[in-house]
């Protein structure tokens, strides 16, 4: 065999792409270390008020309220409205009550993020193919991309703690909500659409009278994904400093306290259970083509 | 519906549509397809040479101000095509479509939206409604688009929800309508606007026969009120010859034929809308009036022998039950009491039973 077929893979070829990376962060947070103070300051803030909000709404109220939501989103059916409002009772019965307002607000304001940054950009991707081609392999790339590895640099702009926490959720969460949009938007009845057409409507009436509201219970589907993926970071964001029930997934992990870690575990699976039960009935719920509301 | 044609106009025709020269290619380049029309390449041919579907071919054709103007084709036809060419939702490869003389393919954006907010409705085959919003907000939305107050737009809606028989529907969602009664808010929506010129693709084809027959009805009572100018787009041959003053046939992309539906069914273009109209039910399209030309020399003059008078644009079928009924010849009546002439049974009976020949020299043009 020619000696250069058992050759190993060429030195000379190497692409320093670890260099790069590790310049241009270092130099991100040298060059724009306020900009991020800035980001995180804000979102602290925010995230402070949503957490004291809701650590002040008495417990009962909260179930109350989460019940009346699910009542109101199933249709208006008690059982389901009972039994998922007395999974929260049993999570506080586990003595994570606090742990769970705080994921809950971490939550919370990731998901309003990606609703507030995903929903515009799945409008903009809707309406151009060029985007979509561009966005489709970065989309990929966010959810598949192992998040240990923008859990570092998150927490170099951002330090640790909550904050971090929420940016690395959406980073993680915001792909389905985008494509969801995307999707809606583009399944919509090109029949209908023409009809907004020959009546003259112009594109923004036609993205808020048609294309949006018929788009709504596929929108509400990626809100439901964002949520159940952002719940899925619980953990892993605990790692970066977050508090709440993740944790004590990872307390339960680090004493060998497996009791606790299954408590705080099956709080997370019952916060995922209550908002999903919520968020798919909107999405039903606004579906026009199903009958009975 | 109105028989203007017969009648013939003192001032010559008033044009409110003319298409002149439309062709529309779809594929990656259509421009470039332009040329092999001009050759007159088959579409079959540009399909496989290049990959590029030809919808029309060379379409002239001018509707006349308030008749109602019948496209007829099979699917492929390219008769959807034509329509949406109208009002612009496709814009043609080549050739021009003017409204009241106005070049609406020279229209700006701004000019198109206001041309379809005003001038034109359209009723769509499978409704488009919006299925969120109730009927009463589907047969405001032209004039919301529009930018129409709340009060005027609810009022005006619902005098049209009314006149088209859906009174006390107003907040019902279309998915709670049958397809009649969806279809009827279609109708409504796109009068609602007050526009000049009806667009109506398929608009009944997806109603059972029943419904269907219903709405043509319907379609034709409102029509004697309001006297729209109506591009109505169907593949079912009664249909175009129970609804249109005048009757377009496409086939391939190619406008075959133009006439009254008198003119379709007794003297076809070619055979293929001979083949077209050889079903055709003739006792309800020709008029006693067209019988009259079945009539052998000076059969016509026997006043004297008529049982019974017609008027001359009762259907033949209703002028054969009336033969039947007073058992001989009857007067057919034109305007101001003149008789037209006498119809026999065996006149209208070779009326009935005619295999019409291919129109010799017949130019398609409109």
């Amino acid at each position: 065999m020619p000696p250069f077929l058992t050759q190993p893979f060429p030195e000379a070829w190497r692409i320093p792409l670890r260099g790069w990376t590790n310049d241009g962060v270092s130099w991100l947070v040298a060059t724009y270390g306020d900009v991020f103070r800035g980001i995180t300051d804000t979102v602290l803030l925010l995230l402070v008020r949503v957490e004291r909000g809701l650590a002040a709404l008495p417990w009962w109220l909260v179930v109350l309220l989460v019940g009346l939501l699910v009542w109101h989103a199933s249709g208006r059916r008690i059982w389901p409205a009972v039994s998922l409002s007395g999974l929260l009772v049993l999570v506080g019965t586990f003595g994570l009550w606090p742990q769970m307002m705080t994921t809950l607000a971490i939550m919370l304001i990731a998901t309003l993020f990606t609703i507030v940054i995903g929903i515009p950009i799945g409008i903009a991707m809707a309406r151009s193919d060029r985007l979509k081609m561009l966005l489709r392999p970065l989309l990929d790339g966010m959810q598949t991309m192992p998040s240990f590895v923008y859990l570092v640099p998150v927490v170099m702009f951002f330090g640790l703690g909550n904050v971090a926490a929420i940016i690395a959720t959406f980073v993680y969460a915001v792909p389905p909500i985008i494509r969801l949009t995307d999707l809606g938007l583009r399944l919509v009845d090109a029949e209908v659409l023409e009809a907004a057409q020959a009546f003259g409507a112009s594109e923004r009436q036609t993205l808020t009278w048609v294309r949006l509201p018929l788009a709504l219970p596929t929108i509400m589907a990626g809100v439901n994904q964002t949520i159940m993926m952002a719940l899925a970071m619980v953990v892993l964001a605990s790692m970066i400093g977050a508090r709440g029930l993740g944790q004590e997934v990872l307390r339960g992990l680090q004493r060998g306290n497996v009791g606790l870690g299954l408590e705080a575990g099956l709080a997370i699976v019952f916060v995922a259970i209550v908002m999903d039960r919520i968020t798919a009935g909107y999405s039903r719920r606004w579906d026009p083509t199903v009958k009975g509301r | 519906m109105a028989n203007r044609h017969e009648e013939g106009e003192p001032n010559g025709p008033d044009i409110h549509i003319e298409v002149e020269d439309l062709s529309k290619v779809f594929g990656p380049d259509p421009e470039s397809i332009v040329p092999l029309l001009r050759e007159g390449v088959s579409k079959d041919d540009i399909l496989a040479r290049t990959g590029h579907t030809v919808g029309l071919r060379d379409i002239s054709l001018r509707v006349e101000r308030g008749e109602t103007f019948v496209v007829m084709g099979l699917s492929g036809s390219g008769k959807s095509t034509l329509v949406r060419c109208l009002n612009r939702l496709i814009d043609p490869t080549t050739g021009h479509v003017r409204l009241d003389g106005e070049d609406v393919l020279a229209l700006g954006p701004r000019g198109l939206r206001d041309m379809r907010r005003h001038k034109m409705g359209m009723v769509f085959q499978r409704f488009g409604l919006l299925p969120h919003r109730t009927v009463l907000a589907n047969v405001t939305f032209g004039l919301r688009v529009q930018g129409v107050g709340l009060a005027e737009r609810r009022e005006r809606a619902n005098a049209w929800i009314e006149r088209v028989g859906l009174a006390g529907y107003e907040q019902a969602l279309p998915r709670e309508l049958s397809g009649g009664m969806q279809q009827r808010v279609g109708l409504a929506r796109a009068l609602c606007t007050n526009p000049e010129v009806l667009l109506m693709d398929e608009a009944f084809s997806a109603l059972d026969p029943l419904i269907r027959r219903e709405m043509q009805g319907e379609l034709v009572r409102l029509q004697q009120e309001l006297s729209k100018t109506i591009v109505f787009i169907t593949h079912d041959l009664d249909e175009a010859l129970r609804l249109g003053d005048r009757v377009a046939v496409l086939k391939d992309g190619f406008l075959v034929q133009v006439g009254t539906p008198v003119e379709i069914v007794t003297r076809p273009a070619d055979d293929y809308v001979r083949a077209f109209v050889e079903d055709v039910d003739r006792s309800r399209v020709l008029r006693a009036r067209d019988a009259l030309k079945f009539a052998a020399p000076r059969a016509t003059e026997r006043v004297e022998e008529a049982r019974g008078r017609i008027d001359a644009n009762a259907t033949l079928g209703e002028a054969l039950a009336v033969i039947a009924d007073g058992g001989g010849p009857v007067a057919v009546m034109g305007r101001n009491d003149r008789v037209l002439g006498v119809l026999d049974g065996t006149t209208a009976l070779r009326a009935l039973t005619e295999r019409p020949e291919v129109a010799k020299g017949h130019s398609p043009a409109a």
